[in-house]
């Protein structure tokens, strides 16, 4: 029965390699398109000018593969909308991040170990936070933010703050949930070993607890930044006067997007692929070659 | 008669309920100081929950508690002089074995120089100071369970409580663990409490061992009076094996009583016994002789049919039917060559006899026991 068991080997390579080039192929083919030419005829209407200087409601056609250019990299890079969008988005995903990865920590410690009759409805809330259309608390949040700035002047009104409120909303919920799933299936016993052994609540949380959650925290962050940072919804109506850059490159389809887009996504790509990669070689080495934990987490961010 | 500060741990009375359940029901214990004494009993008899109420991870619904003499009812597990060796190792992966050691001495402010020290001390201790930079998860299991115990004792705790430290590794390991047990407890002279559900571990290792069932204590008492004369019928049946036999007691005077046990013959024992009563009557299947080509019957001497015979290399066990149709069990050590007991096959007959220190009276037996217990129940080995 070799030959069989072979070729359904065989088989399943191949359809595992079909999934892959499926789920990166449109990747790929904007990290290329990040190198594409304007059109032709563009290029010989507007003489005596770089390509990527040719204004982007006259490149023509770039989504047909017209040749190859590397100046885009710079355009992106000097963009003066794109840019300061980008570090606003960077921004706002990093602190909405940090302040949802604090919230669900709290939370999960303080679920897992609550009775059913607190814990319960506690529950139901942060998962509806997740169920419920994000439009419908975009809404919501839109007239709770006006109004509470109405109120109290005291409150932020719409701009980056409201945004980074908006995105704990969702991101806290969801960094309880990876937390907690990770701190239900540690155990009891080693925060145990640790009283047993003379260290309070506080040192054993310090010493034993957050040691052990620290992959859930770090991929509940990861998360997080990328829920945030390529959100549109939330901050499309939470924004006032503050542009992201999500809510800049949709603004900016209607006259045309350039393959300086494309660059600069190129470069985030590379930054994010770097930065994991940096992340799980300090987590294997602190973690003395285990990483099974981290993998499951990276696993559950689509890496 | 004996003052508070002679016992290390002393239970008054205790009660902890899980919901309606009491998994420990009014219990008293005195845990004498350097003794090994072994809490034994099948899961769900208490002997846990008891434990975890010494550490402090449980406290008690109802009773006094008291470690050292001093009331410790309420007293987190963090500050209470016992230290713990779980059944699971609860070694912290992310330590190394070392630092693992000395995470209690850290605790209490030892310095770093001085609790190295005192770590590595312990881990010699247990022979495994070559792999103190090494991670938890790259140590065997019976490693991580020194390592476990070198971590808890490394604390000098007034206390060592052993939570089935022996449960998770395989027979050969688990005999040389409890060898070693044995030794450090020895070495050290620290009070070890031991909760197991293996017999045998706590016949070999204990000073004393505490029979637990359905959350009370059945017996307390050194592993030859636990084995040689249990109090009732569960201790009988959970150490080592038992034939059980129930009648009623036909005499009783000058030390000696005798049983109608329904088996033919009078059974008759040593020691008092109420006249007239039924009674539970056990006989140990090591105690019984089997005799082949006999037909003297008379008291403690019955003729009877094997029904099957079991090979075991240092011993052969039988099965026997007794006159009555009740069979029972007999082990036949193989001391030396004996071809007349190695060639009685199934269906001859034989005659079992024992002497009058065999049987056991295991209490008396309440009319609805009576009616639903056999003449003679062969327990095997839990």
């Amino acid at each position: 029965m070799a030959p069989k068991s072979n070729r359904s080997k065989t088989g399943f390579t191949l359809w595992a390699v079909v999934v892959f080039v499926f789920l990166y192929l449109p990747i790929a083919v904007m990290v290329l398109f990040a190198f594409n030419q304007p059109a032709p005829e563009a290029i010989a209407n507007n003489p005596g000018i770089s390509p990527c200087d040719i204004p982007a409601t006259q490149i023509g056609n770039v989504s047909v593969w017209n040749g190859f250019a590397t100046c885009w990299f710079n355009k992106g890079l000097h963009d003066p909308t794109y840019i300061p969008a980008i570090i606003t988005s960077a921004q706002i995903a990093f602190i909405a991040a940090a302040v949802s990865v604090i919230l669900g920590l709290m939370a999960a410690l303080a679920l897992a170990r609550m009775k059913p009759r607190g814990r319960i409805p506690f529950d139901i809330l942060v998962y509806l936070t997740l169920v419920v259309p994000e439009i419908v608390i975009a809404v919501a949040a839109l007239i709770f933010f006006v109004q509470a700035h109405n109120t109290l002047p005291i409150f932020p009104k719409l701009g980056f703050w409201t945004i980074v409120l908006g995105q704990i909303i969702f991101n806290s919920s969801l960094s309880m949930l990876i937390i907690r799933a990770r701190f239900v299936g540690m155990g009891d016993t080693l925060e145990e070993a640790s009283f047993d052994l003379g260290a309070g609540p506080l040192a054993t949380f310090r010493q034993v607890t957050f040691p052990r959650l620290i992959p859930a925290v770090l991929s509940a962050f990861l998360l997080s930044f990328t829920f945030s940072f390529d959100d549109y919804v939330l901050p499309a109506f939470t924004n006032g006067t503050t542009n992201t850059w999500p809510i800049v490159l949709y603004s900016a389809v209607r006259f045309g997007i350039t393959p300086a887009v494309n660059a600069l996504a190129t470069m985030m790509l590379l930054l994010t692929v770097g930065v994991i990669a940096l992340t799980v070689v300090i987590l294997r080495r602190s973690r003395g070659g285990s990483t099974d934990g981290v993998a499951k987490n990276f696993a559950a961010l689509g890496v | 008669m004996s003052d508070a500060n002679d016992f290390d741990v002393e239970f008054r009375g205790i009660t902890k309920r899980f919901g309606d359940v009491a998994a420990v029901n009014n219990v008293d214990l005195q845990v004498r100081k350097g003794e090994f004494l072994s809490l034994l009993g099948p899961s769900g008899c208490g002997k846990t929950t008891s434990l975890r109420m010494i550490a402090g991870f449980e406290q008690p619904d109802e009773g006094e508690l008291l470690i050292g003499g001093k009331d410790a009812v309420g007293i987190p597990p963090y500050k209470r002089d016992v230290n713990t060796v779980f059944q699971s190792y609860a070694l912290f992966p992310h330590m190394s074995i070392i630092d693992n050691v000395a995470f209690g001495l850290k605790q209490r402010g030892v310095n770093k120089s001085e609790r190295r020290a005192k770590a590595n001390e312990a881990l010699e201790l247990v022979q495994l100071s070559h792999r103190a930079d090494d991670r938890p998860t790259m140590l065997s299991g019976g490693q991580q369970q020194r390592v476990a115990l070198a971590r808890a004792l490394v604390m000098n705790p007034r206390v060592l409580l052993l939570d089935e430290p022996l449960g998770a590794l395989d027979l050969k390991l688990r005999k040389e663990m409890q060898f070693e047990l044995k030794r450090i407890q020895e070495h050290v002279g620290i009070t070890f409490i031991y909760v197991t559900h293996d017999q045998e571990e706590a016949l070999s290792m204990s000073d004393r061992i505490a029979v637990m069932s359905h959350g009370v204590i059945e017996q307390l008492d050194e592993p030859r009076a636990i084995y040689d004369n249990p109090k009732t019928a569960f201790v009988a049946s959970f150490i080592g094996e038992m034939n059980f036999l129930t009648g009623t007691v036909t005499s009783a005077n000058d030390g000696h009583w005798t049983v109608d046990a329904g088996v033919g013959v009078p059974v008759q024992g040593v020691g008092a016994a109420p006249l007239n009563e039924q009674v539970k009557v056990g006989l140990r299947p090591e105690r019984l002789v089997i005799t082949p080509n006999s037909d003297e019957a008379g008291t403690n001497r019955v003729l009877s049919t094997v029904l099957s015979k079991m090979y075991l290399g240092d011993q052969i066990q039988f099965v026997v039917t007794l006159p009555s149709g009740a069979t029972i069990v007999a082990i036949e050590q193989r001391a030396s060559v004996d071809p007349a007991t190695d060639n009685i096959k199934p269906g001859d007959r034989v005659t079992v006899s024992w002497d009058a220190h065999a049987p056991l009276l295991l209490g008396m037996v309440d009319a609805q026991t009576a009616n639903n217990s056999d003449t003679s129940t062969i327990q095997e080995k839990p």
